[in-house]
């Protein structure tokens, strides 16, 4: 058993370096943190800019095509748009799939009437540190994270939507 | 001749290892290619069930398979 000690000794600082390198995740933003700006192209081409959204309500959903929940999602987020569109709510789907055919297959079978923004290189779901897809965060008017949902359930559809609400009733006060 | 060839070992095994501290899980948004129907557990159904059959007659137990998953680390 003594030819094991050097071994030991050697793997023993490898295997702190190893731990060291894993343990520094991203932060992930919660409620109450300022929403990580960010700038990305639609369909079109055409960048949108999430400061430029501020005096409006902006619900950003990061989505992809090979996620369940996100399919169930889609229908949810073209009602709330249509419902709350005129009082000021931003829809925003981000979508992180690698290939942009899979994003648009999946539009073709499940169309969305709200903002559709793509980032291939997953930039934006790293600086909001998502744990799980779907993920959505609720902006306020000031640019501030006021909610944040990871997962989509029938059942918290409700309390998503109430979220939204006192998120557009706090910006008219 | 033996503790050369011990510590010649320990170094190979150090170098190894640190190629495994640059590893890193996929991302929650990087699972594309896991939730694919190919990279299931149960891809083939007829075969999934004679598994099944089989583990639940040899084991006389059944259930506790575990949540179908997306890939997504959402259910």
């Amino acid at each position: 058993m003594n030819c094991l000690r050097p071994l030991a000794s050697l793997l023993l600082p490898v295997a702190a370096l190893a731990a060291a390198l894993v343990a520094a995740p991203v932060a992930a933003t919660e409620a109450g943190q300022p929403a990580p700006a960010f700038a990305l192209p639609n369909a079109k081409g055409d960048t949108f800019v999430l400061e430029r959204m501020r005096g409006k309500v902006v619900y950003v959903d990061f989505w992809a095509s090979w996620c369940g929940p996100c399919r169930r999602s889609f229908p949810w987020m073209n009602e709330m748009q249509q419902k709350y569109g005129a009082r000021g709510l931003v829809i925003v789907g981000v979508n992180v799939d690698k290939k942009r055919s899979d994003a648009d297959r999946f539009l073709a079978q499940i169309p969305a009437n709200f903002t559709i923004l793509f980032d291939e290189a997953g930039a934006t779901p790293a600086a909001y540190g998502v744990k799980g897809m779907p993920s959505s965060y609720v902006i306020d008017t000031r640019g501030n994270v006021t909610f944040v949902e990871r997962g989509f359930l029938d059942e918290s559809r409700a309390v998503l939507e109430q979220k939204i609400a006192d998120a557009l009733a706090a910006a008219k006060i | 001749m033996r503790s050369v060839i011990l510590s010649l070992l320990g170094c190979v095994l150090t170098v190894t290892l640190a190629g495994c501290a640059t590893f890193e899980p996929p991302k929650p948004w990087e699972r594309g290619n896991l939730a694919r129907p190919e990279m299931q557990f149960d891809y083939d159904r007829l075969d999934a069930k004679t598994q099944q059959h089989i583990y639940t007659s040899k084991e006389a137990a059944s259930g506790g398979y575990g949540v179908g998953g997306g890939g997504c680390g959402c259910n």
